[in-house]
């Protein structure tokens, strides 16, 4: 692939990857914050594919087709079952209102914008101009961390970090190496898992999962 | 472009300005008519034709005028407010032709404004009789607007990032020479912002419901409570221009195809016809997204309305790394 249609298709898979990771700030509705994660995976398995395509890199593209799968599937179905269905359960509880976290989340990805300028100036060419996008969801990524206080949406949180770091080096460095990148996706994906076990072992024992409530360690 | 500006008359510049006002004045509500049927339809009822707004308004204006008591000269003269801004804003915006009259004035800041300037004259109309409805729609309005009107700004302000003017028809004219830009994500972005802000002005259903006078939840309705008769027709006819206004300016900003480019009559008639069916497909799509959400808690529209303008910003900036 090459020519505007490629300068197109990468801008438009790396665009959807950002506003997915608004969505996640947006929604307060648990199961739509997930539904969003799934896009933002299918997007991120999008952007390394069309860049397979342009460099005809046939390992890129199993890398591609990894992390669609892993980050677009089976991730997101791990957190849809751990969301649960009892009453205040699918509601993600934040420290700070939907409003004003947006307004934070736009001046975080101007900050992103800016802070990569230098950057993308190093070597400008499609790929590189669209590093912000990575750099702006890991911030956005670490924002959820800090101001939400439901496990699921901290578990997002921390996926969001993972993101916009493959985005980043999926752009960079048109992908790591295979072994590398299925290291890393594996590793993710093994997080995912404990913390969900984790999380309905918490569950169980001890009812909902709200953060706040938290004041003591048990052993 | 500045070759078919120059070219085009004076005259030529009128007469297209007032088919585009007959078409909104005639087709806004239509407009409305069209959306109350898609719903009705969707929920299972055949509903009133769609020229219903229009005999409502014919209805009206046989009736007699009644002012309420008290009420000073700001409740009669509101609705003309209204109704002139919006045919200003119609007149000089590039929605069937890209030579208006005043074409060169017809920045986007001039048309936002000329928009709230309406919403201003119907929200001290409001005031005016010192009602508690009327107070108490005023200020949810003022509220909504607030937010509102920065996330049209900039909305638009992302398309004239990318052409690099804030004069509309030049913007108009400038995506039918570059039809790749459609595509882009930026205007992906603006176009969603855009239509947010186009639910909330006009009140439509997940920021306000126009068929209902529910006290706990009306907006635009609580308002207009003390108009009644011709002046009622004016406010209502006032609303429906300006639906109709920011849906063709949806149609021309960001799928501009068919657009008169020239005075020639066929062309004209091809813009017509075309702008109708962008706006109609528009409406109707709007009318399904109505009919499938519910209203929004009051404190939630902020919600809503932020993240159109968080949309707006990012395809502001999305604009400016990918140029």
């Amino acid at each position: 692939m090459s020519g505007p249609g490629y300068v197109d298709a990468l801008d438009l898979a790396a665009g959807a990857v950002l506003v997915c990771g608004v969505i996640t700030l947006w929604r307060r509705d648990l199961r739509a914050t997930v539904s969003a994660l799934s896009l933002q995976g299918i997007a991120l398995g999008v952007v390394a594919a069309v860049l397979a395509a342009h460099e005809h890199d046939v390992g890129l593209g199993v890398i591609a087709g990894l992390v669609l799968v892993a980050k677009g599937i089976v991730i997101p179905a791990l957190l849809r079952r751990l969301v649960g269905h009892g009453p205040g359960s699918r509601e993600g509880a934040a420290s700070i209102n939907v409003s004003a976290s947006l307004v934070v989340a736009a001046a975080l990805i101007v900050v992103a914008f800016l802070a990569s300028g230098k950057l993308t100036a190093l070597l400008p060419d499609t790929a590189t101009h669209l590093t912000p996008i990575g750099l702006a969801t890991v911030l956005l990524g670490f924002f959820l961390l800090v101001t939400r206080r439901k496990a699921v949406s901290q578990i997002v949180g921390l996926l969001l970090i993972d993101n916009g770091v493959a985005l980043v080096a999926f752009l960079l460095t048109a992908g790591v190496p295979l072994i590398v990148e299925l290291g890393a996706s594996l590793d993710i994906l093994l997080v995912v898992v404990v913390l969900r076990v984790l999380a309905s072992t918490m569950h169980r024992t001890l009812g909902p999962f709200d953060l706040d409530q938290l004041r003591e360690l048990h052993d | 472009m500045t070759a078919t500006m120059t070219t085009t008359g004076l005259g030529a510049s009128i007469v297209m300005s007032v088919v585009q006002l007959v078409m909104i004045v005639l087709g806004g509500p239509i407009v409305l008519g069209v959306m109350a049927k898609v719903r009705a339809r969707a929920e299972g009822r055949i509903g009133a034709p769609v020229h219903q707004p229009l005999r409502d308004l014919r209805k009206l204006l046989t009736k007699e005028p009644i002012h309420a008591e008290h009420s000073s000269a700001v409740l009669a003269i509101a609705p003309f407010v209204l109704v002139g801004t919006a045919a200003v804003a119609i007149a000089v915006s590039p929605l069937v032709t890209t030579a208006p009259v005043l074409a060169h004035s017809a920045d986007l800041f001039v048309v936002v404004f000329l928009l709230l300037m309406g919403s201003v004259a119907l929200a001290l109309a409001g005031l005016d009789a010192g009602t508690a409805f009327g107070g108490m729609g005023s200020s949810r309005a003022m509220t909504i607007g607030a937010l509102a009107e920065p996330a049209l700004l900039v909305a638009i302000l992302a398309l004239s990032v990318q052409a690099g003017t804030s004069n509309l028809p030049k913007i108009v004219a400038a995506t039918l020479a570059h039809p790749s830009w459609a595509a882009g994500p930026e205007r992906l972005l603006a176009f969603v912002a855009f239509l947010i802000v186009v639910l909330a002005e006009t009140g439509r259903i997940p920021v306000d419901n126009p068929s209902t006078h529910l006290e706990l939840t009306m907006v635009h309705e609580a308002m207009v409570l003390e108009y009644a008769g011709p002046e009622l027709a004016i406010v209502t006819l006032g609303e429906a221009m300006r639906l109709g206004f920011l849906l063709s300016l949806a149609a021309s900003l960001f799928l501009p195809w068919g657009i008169a480019t020239s005075t020639n009559p066929l062309n004209l008639l091809i813009a017509v016809v075309a702008l109708s069916a962008k706006v109609v497909v528009i409406a109707v799509g709007v009318a399904l997204l109505e009919v499938r959400t519910a209203k929004l808690r009051l404190f939630r529209v902020p919600e809503l309305l932020t993240g159109g303008f968080v949309l707006a910003v990012l395809s502001v900036v999305t604009g400016l790394v990918t140029r």
